[in-house]
C-alpha cells in the first residue's frame, strides 16, 4: 500500500547540479524543539539541518550576535470582523501552533517584543484577504505573528516580504475545526536581505489549509513550512514557487507531520534558477505516525536550472509507521535547460529568449494556477518574466 | 519555386586534439518537389550536414555557401533559417522540461508562419494531423519529448513537419529506431507533405528500407565528408546489394 519513490525525470543532473537523494531521519536534529534559544548549541554546519545554509550569511542570527537594531515598517489591512492584538509572548495563543525546530527560530521567540495576534471569528467567511505588509528599513528584527482562524471560518492571509533588513520570525496559524486558510507568504526582499522564518500551522478536524510560499529575493532566505493535524480529516496543501538567482540561497524545509488518522497532504515545490552561485535547497519531510491511519500524502520538487553555476539540492524523505494509510509517494527531479534545448526549439522558429520564456512560464504554469489568489497570480507571472528579462 | 543550393560546404568540429573537418566540400541542389536521399555509413558526415544546415552551434563552417532562393543561409541564426523555410527532424529530438507539446507546437507555428494561428481552426489542424500519425491525443499535454518512446518522437517529429509546411525538409535517419509499423506511419506523413509539391526533401538515412515507402528522385552515396556518387532510385539498389564496402574502402572514415 504504500509507495516511496524517488523517480528522476529531469534531462540531466550532470555539471553543477548535485542533487542529494538519500534518505534522512525527519526528526534528526541537533537538539529537540524549544523555545528557549539557550537549548540550542550554535551550530558549527555540520549538522543535519544546517549543513546546507551559509551560517556565515546569517548575520549572527545563529550564535546569539545579532540583536534586535533594525525598522520593520509593518501594515495590516485587516477586512472587518477580524481582530488585531499586541500580546506578550506569555499569551497561550503564542506558540501553540509549533515550537521552534532549531537555534534560529528559538532566537526569534526569545527575541520579539511583542507578539502580534489576528483573529477571525468563528464561522466569519472573509471577502478579503487579511494583508500584512512588512517592509525591511535596514538592520535586524524579530517577530511573532499568530492567526487564529476559528472555527468555520474562512480566510486568506497574505504575508508580504519587501526591503532590506535581518529577518527572523515564527508565524502561527491555528486553524479551527471546519475552517478553510490560504495562506500565502511572499519573500519579495532586497537582495541582501536575510530572513528565516518557522511556519506553524496546527489543523484542527476537518480543516482545510493552502500554504503558498512565494521567495524571489533576499540574500539568504531559509523557512520551514510545518503542518500538524489536531485532529481527523485535515487536508494540508503546500505550495511553493521560488526563483533563485546568482549569490542568492533559498532554502526551503517543509515538515508534514501525519499524527491524525484520514488526514491528507500535498506537496509540490518548483524553483527556476540562474547565474553563478545561486543556490536552492528544498527538504520535503513527511512523517506519518502510527496513529495516522488513512493518510494519503504526496510531496513534489521540480527544480530548472537555466545556466551553469547553479545548484540545487533537493531531499524528500517519507517516514512511515503505519501500512494502514491510502497512499504516500514522493518525488524529486532537476531539469537542465541547456544548449540542445535552446537548438531545438530555435529551429522550429522559436527566437532564444524567447524560448527561455516559454521553458519557464511553462514549468511555472500549473504552479500558479492552484494559488488561487488572483492578485499573487498576476504578480508572479510579472516578477517571473522580470526575473527572465534581467537574465537575457 | 524554393531551391537549396550548397555550394563546396566545409565543416570543423572543436575537439580535444584541436579542429577536425568533417565535411570536405559538399554540393548539392536541393528544388522544392524533389526528394533526395542521403545514403552513407557511419560517421561519413550525414548527420553533420543535416546539423549544420539548421544551424547548431557546434559545427564551424570553415568555406562554401548555403542559399535558400538566393539569401545566405549560413548569415542567419537558428530561429530565422526555420523562420525562412529550413526544417530539420532530429535523430535524437530532447527534451524540454515544463513546456508541453500543445504550448511548443502553437509558439512554434505563431513564429513560423509570423502570426499566430486562429485557435478554433488550429485545434482542428493539430488534432487531424495527430490523428494521421496515430498519436494519443494526450499527447499534446505532455512535455516536448519527455518520456517519449523512440517511435513517438519521431511522430512528433514528423507532426511539426506537417503543421510547419516547410520549403525544406532535411530528416536526419527518422527511420533509426523504428518498428515497421512506426515506419509506415512516419513515411505516410512524410509523404502527405511531398504530395503537396511544395517541398524539397533531404532524406538522410543509413538503410535502405525507408526506400520502399518513400521513393527518392535522387540517391547521393555520402563518404568521407562529401557526396561520392550520385544517381537515380536504382542507386539505392545497389546499395543494397553492395553496402557501402567500396565507398568506404581507403576512405578516411573510422
Amino acid at each position: 500500500m504504500a509507495e516511496a519513490q524517488n523517480i528522476p525525470v529531469g534531462s540531466t543532473t550532470t555539471g553543477s547540479i548535485a542533487v542529494a537523494a538519500e534518505s534522512t531521519v525527519a526528526t534528526r536534529m541537533s537538539a529537540p524543539p524549544s523555545f528557549d534559544v539557550a537549548d540550542f548549541p550554535v551550530p558549527h554546519g555540520r549538522e543535519e539541518e544546517w549543513r546546507f545554509t551559509p551560517l556565515e550569511r546569517l548575520r549572527g542570527l545563529h550564535d546569539g550576535t545579532a540583536i534586535a537594531n533594525g525598522t520593520m515598517k509593518a501594515q495590516i489591512d485587516a477586512p472587518e470582523g477580524v481582530t488585531v492584538e499586541s500580546v506578550e509572548r506569555g499569551d497561550e495563543r503564542v506558540g501553540k501552533a509549533g515550537t521552534p525546530v532549531d537555534r534560529v527560530s528559538a532566537q526569534a521567540f526569545s527575541s520579539f517584543a511583542k507578539a502580534t495576534v489576528v483573529t477571525v471569528p468563528k464561522e466569519t467567511v472573509l471577502a478579503e484577504p487579511i494583508r500584512v505588509a512588512l517592509h525591511g528599513e535596514g538592520g535586524t528584527t524579530f517577530g511573532h505573528t499568530v492567526f487564529d482562524i476559528k472555527p468555520f471560518a474562512e480566510a486568506i492571509i497574505v504575508i508580504d516580504h519587501t526591503g532590506d533588513g535581518v529577518r527572523a520570525a515564527n508565524v502561527d496559524i491555528l486553524v479551527g475545526d471546519g475552517a478553510k486558510v490560504t495562506f500565502v507568504s511572499v519573500q519579495d526582499w532586497d537582495d541582501t536581505a536575510v530572513h528565516t522564518s518557522q511556519h506553524n500551522a496546527l489543523l484542527g478536524r476537518d480543516a482545510s489549509f493552502k500554504s503558498v510560499v512565494v521567495t524571489f529575493g533576499g540574500d539568504v532566505v531559509r523557512l520551514h513550512p510545518r503542518v500538524r493535524y489536531s485532529g481527523p480529516g485535515g487536508e494540508a496543501e503546500m505550495l511553493g514557487l521560488y526563483f533563485t538567482d546568482a549569490g542568492q540561497h533559498q532554502e526551503h524545509r517543509l515538515l508534514v507531520t501525519h499524527d491524525a488518522p484520514h488526514c491528507k497532504s500535498n506537496v509540490v515545490y518548483k524553483g527556476a534558477l540562474q547565474g553563478e552561485g545561486a543556490h536552492a535547497v528544498w527538504i520535503g519531510d513527511v512523517l506519518i505516525e502510527k496513529t495516522a491511519e488513512g493518510t494519503d500524502t504526496y510531496e513534489m520538487n521540480r527544480n530548472l536550472v537555466l545556466t551553469d553555476g547553479a545548484r540545487v539540492d533537493s531531499v524528500p524523505n517519507l517516514e512511515i509507521e503505519t501500512g494502514e494509510i491510502v497512499g504516500a509517494g514522493h518525488a524529486s527531479a532537476t531539469g537542465r535547460f541547456d544548449d540542445e534545448q535552446l537548438f531545438y526549439l530555435q529551429a522550429r522558429g522559436i527566437p532564444a529568449d524567447e524560448a527561455r520564456r516559454l521553458v519557464v512560464r511553462g514549468f511555472f504554469a500549473e504552479l500558479v494556477q492552484q494559488i488561487g489568489v488572483a492578485d499573487i497570480e498576476e504578480r508572479l507571472i510579472a516578477k517571473i518574466e522580470a526575473e527572465l528579462e534581467a537574465s537575457v | 519555386m524554393a531551391t537549396l543550393e550548397i555550394n563546396d560546404l566545409r565543416v570543423s568540429v572543436e575537439t580535444e586534439n584541436g579542429s577536425r573537418e568533417i565535411l570536405k566540400g559538399v554540393d548539392l541542389t536541393v528544388k522544392q518537389g524533389e526528394t533526395h536521399a542521403i545514403m552513407g555509413p557511419n560517421g561519413s558526415g550525414k548527420s553533420t550536414l543535416a546539423y549544420s544546415l539548421a544551424g547548431h552551434p557546434k559545427y564551424t563552417i570553415t568555406g562554401g555557401t548555403v542559399t535558400l532562393d538566393g539569401e545566405d543561409v549560413l548569415e542567419m541564426s537558428v530561429d530565422e533559417r526555420a523562420r525562412a523555410g529550413v526544417f530539420l527532424a532530429m535523430q535524437y529530438p530532447v527534451e524540454v522540461p515544463g513546456v508541453s507539446v500543445s504550448n511548443f507546437l502553437r509558439t512554434s507555428a505563431t513564429a513560423v508562419r509570423g502570426e499566430a494561428p486562429k485557435l478554433r481552426t488550429w485545434v482542428k489542424e493539430v488534432k487531424e494531423a495527430m490523428e494521421r500519425l496515430q498519436m494519443d491525443p494526450a499527447f499534446a499535454e505532455r512535455n516536448v519529448n519527455e518520456g517519449f518512446s523512440g517511435g513517438e518522437k519521431k511522430r512528433h517529429e514528423i507532426l511539426q513537419l506537417e503543421l510547419l509546411k516547410p520549403k525544406i525538409a532535411i530528416l536526419d535517419e527518422t527511420d533509426s529506431g523504428l518498428d515497421v509499423d512506426a515506419l509506415r506511419i512516419v513515411s505516410e506523413g512524410v509523404n502527405r507533405v511531398r504530395e503537396t509539391g511544395e517541398v524539397g526533401t533531404l532524406l538522410i538515412t543509413h538503410y535502405t528500407r525507408i526506400l520502399r515507402y518513400i521513393k527518392p528522385d535522387f540517391v547521393h552515396v555520402f563518404a568521407n565528408g562529401r557526396i561520392a556518387e550520385s544517381g537515380g532510385a536504382e542507386l539505392a539498389d545497389q546499395l543494397e546489394a553492395e553496402g557501402y564496402d567500396k565507398y568506404v574502402k581507403g576512405g578516411a572514415t573510422a
